[in-house]
């Protein structure tokens, strides 16, 4: 069967199984191995390249129950799950009593496992850091067959290796993931709007407090405009008497469940062009210029705007899409992003929703994507015409002492790889040490050099 | 609620008692397999049920079936749904070669089911009241050549249930004929996947919303209760030609 990440390129032949439990999988790792390798775990597919692409994947579909939720004595609230649940399914069990996830992705379809191996980022990355800050422990299946319990204080180079990790380290079965309190459904969002670049990063070093933060940018815009765009700033609402008068463990409240427009089939290539992006980009900054007023909405809606339409990656075309994803050191990030802004305007190459962002500090996870800094996400479809821009965005980004997402990538280059990303050899000797045969690999992974 | 579940680690059962879980219902679970038991009570503890509690039990030793009826009732103190969904899909080849085999297939997806129908059936009836739910199957509704033996035991569960219906009507006890269509779970991980499977979370949350209704019949999802009008109405001059 033919296997694709999330933007529908590359796409690979590959043979899928889905063991029924962690012990299947255990049992069938350590003994004669029926599965031929190399493999790679895949959960909900939605890394958008090939990071989860390898001749024999295994689904971490039925590991999905919940082992406990603790309170331990200083107060925080501790959830143990398997590594195939779903972002939505936990925060469907967690929400009723009263607690949230503290950091969320763009997409609540991504599995524990996904989060954990990519070490996704949210809206308040400036505050909290990334999804593996508040991992507090993993247990992970090695290429041995031997499952180890690794967290900061235990096995602690092999967890770092696996936050961020990509898989590589081996088939991560369950994690303990510290929860924060939640007491309302609702998020208090102002817009600001921004005429370029510098002004919408100077909005958000002067919001740096807000608890989330995230700009929508106009990539196309060229000149005295260029990165036009408008900056989401987001606080919890607090329902103090919701959270006095609830019973405890019981809040009343119910985690949403929107109704989702199904994308059906593949839109027709052209239905996404210079023309219609330029246009869509300019009605939407004119649209949200005139809609600062705050307000409240959902988690949902704020979290995720893009779920509303599902399967949106059919959008941009049977051929797929990808997206490049690419943060910035502090110092550079305006010089680079618009560079990278002008770089890719000038070739007619536009994106349909572009992203800015402001990271908080890195973390010591050896693969983890965020610097400190900004991240800037686009998506482009597919087209052959596509890949010698991209080269020439590397090279920017490389300039600027940038990286690129790993959980984004398809085509990134070996050098590429390793002159952003300076802990690569420590990850490849952890790699060596807990997996010498090489058992786990993906595309991703042979492509970047690391087996 | 109060609820009975049995053959609680059927992937569709599982799906079920986690949509129960949420609204903070209690469980009783009955199954085979002792520590998938365990692990699925400590999920559905994290998800909120009131209460959970749980038996390890062979369901064809039908001998046993009083002490569960007995056990269940001890733990939730009445039982307002009885859910019935164990079952094994047999290897149709296997059992048109061996009989052996297709009885052995018989005393899980009929002796032990119609057991615990007479037993639940009496206790409810005694109760005054309650909800008896058994799982068979759209493969029940026709004979195809391909899966016939597990179709003709699915057929004589919803015969007999229809039975049932009538004889408990005037007693409060509601009984439904649960009919999923095709499940992609770990029962049919071998067979080939088509358009037609659904996830087991999506059969479930059909079966919770008919329980809810109150419908006799729940085709789940919903669509099969049209496909089946179709393929019944099949003459069977035509149908005996057909492999599926």
């Amino acid at each position: 069967m033919a296997f694709s990440g999330w933007g529908r390129y590359p796409t690979l032949e590959s043979r899928l199984f889905e063991p029924v439990s962690a012990s299947e999988i255990e049992a069938s790792l350590g003994s004669s191995e029926p599965w031929g390798t190399p493999v790679i775990a895949r959960g909900a597919g939605r890394s958008y390249g090939d990071s989860a692409l390898a001749e024999t994947l295994i689904s971490t579909r039925y590991l999905d129950n919940f082992f406990s939720l603790t309170t331990s004595a200083s107060g925080h609230t501790v959830l143990r799950c398997a590594s195939g649940m779903s972002l939505e399914n936990v925060l469907e069990t967690i929400i009723p009593q009263g607690l949230f996830l503290p950091v969320l992705p763009g997409t609540k379809a991504v599995t524990i496992g996904g989060a954990i191996a990519a070490d996704v980022h949210g809206k308040n990355h400036h505050i909290d850091g990334s999804f593996c800050d508040h991992v507090e422990s993993i247990r992970i299946l090695l290429a041995t067959g031997e499952v180890i319990d690794c967290h900061r204080g235990s096995n602690a180079e092999l967890f770092h290796a696996t936050c961020g990790g990509m898989g590589l380290t081996g088939i991560i079965l369950d994690a303990a993931i510290k929860l924060t309190p939640l007491s309302s459904l609702d998020i208090a969002q102002r817009s600001l709007v921004a005429g370029n670049l510098q002004e919408c990063m100077d909005l958000m070093d002067e919001h740096n407090d807000a608890k989330y933060s995230v700009a929508w940018i106009d990539c196309l815009a060229r000149g005295a405009t260029q990165g036009r765009s408008v900056l989401y700033l987001g606080e919890h609402v607090d329902e103090q008497d919701a959270r006095e008068k609830s019973k405890p463990g019981r809040t009343g409240l119910r985690a949403i469940q929107r109704s989702e427009l199904n994308i059906p089939f593949d839109a027709p290539s052209l239905l996404l062009n210079k023309y219609t992006m330029a246009g869509f980009n300019s009605a939407y900054y004119a649209l949200q210029k005139n809609r600062s007023a705050p307000k409240r909405i959902t988690y949902d809606a704020f979290f995720f705007p893009l779920e509303r339409l599902r399967n949106w990656n059919r959008l941009y075309g049977a051929k797929g899409f990808l997206q490049y994803q690419l943060a910035l050191p502090q110092e550079s990030a305006h010089a680079g992003i618009s560079a990278i802004l002008s770089c890719a305007s000038q070739a007619g190459k536009g994106s349909f929703l572009s992203v800015l962002k402001k990271f908080g500090k890195a973390n010591s996870n050896l693969l983890s994507f965020p610097i400190e800094g900004y991240t800037l996400a686009l998506d482009f479809k597919y087209e052959a015409s596509l890949f010698p821009l991209l080269e020439q965005l590397d090279t920017l980004v490389l300039d600027h002492g940038g990286r690129l997402y790993l959980a984004k990538d398809a085509r990134m280059s070996k050098e590429c790889f390793r002159q952003s990303y300076g802990q690569w050899e420590r990850f490849a000797e952890l790699r060596q040490k807990f997996d010498p045969q090489g058992h786990f690999s993906s595309l991703q992974s042979r492509r970047l050099g690391l087996g | 609620m109060n609820i009975l579940l049995i053959g609680a680690n059927s992937a569709i059962a599982t799906a079920m008692a986690r949509l129960y879980a949420l609204d903070g219902h209690s469980l009783f679970l009955v199954g085979r397999d002792l520590p998938k038991l365990e692990a699925l009570r400590d999920d559905l503890v994290v998800r909120g049920a009131e209460k959970v509690a749980l038996l390890e039990l062979d369901i064809t030793h039908t001998a046993r079936h009083p002490e569960l009826i007995e056990r269940a009732n001890t733990n939730l103190s009445s039982v307002d749904l009885a859910l019935i969904c164990h079952g094994l899909l047999p290897d149709q080849a296997s059992c048109e070669r061996d009989f052996v085999a297709l009885k052995a297939s018989l005393e899980v997806n009929v002796i032990s089911t119609l057991s615990l129908l007479v037993e639940l059936g009496n206790y409810l009836e005694t109760q005054g009241g309650g909800t008896l739910a058994t799982i068979t199957s759209v493969a029940g509704d026709r004979g195809r050549r391909s899966n016939y033996v597990y179709g003709a035991s699915k057929a004589m569960i919803s015969t007999f249930l229809e039975g049932l219906r009538g004889r408990l009507h005037n007693s409060g006890v509601a009984v439904i004929d649960i009919r999923p269509g095709l499940v992609d779970s770990p029962m049919t991980r071998d067979v080939k996947k088509g358009p037609l499977f659904s996830s087991p979370e999506r059969v479930a949350r059909c079966i919770v919303t008919g329980i809810k209704k109150g419908r006799p019949t729940i085709y789940a999802p919903g669509y099969w209760r049209l496909v089946m009008f179709v393929v019944k109405a099949i003459p069977q001059k035509l149908f005996k030609r057909l492999s599926f």
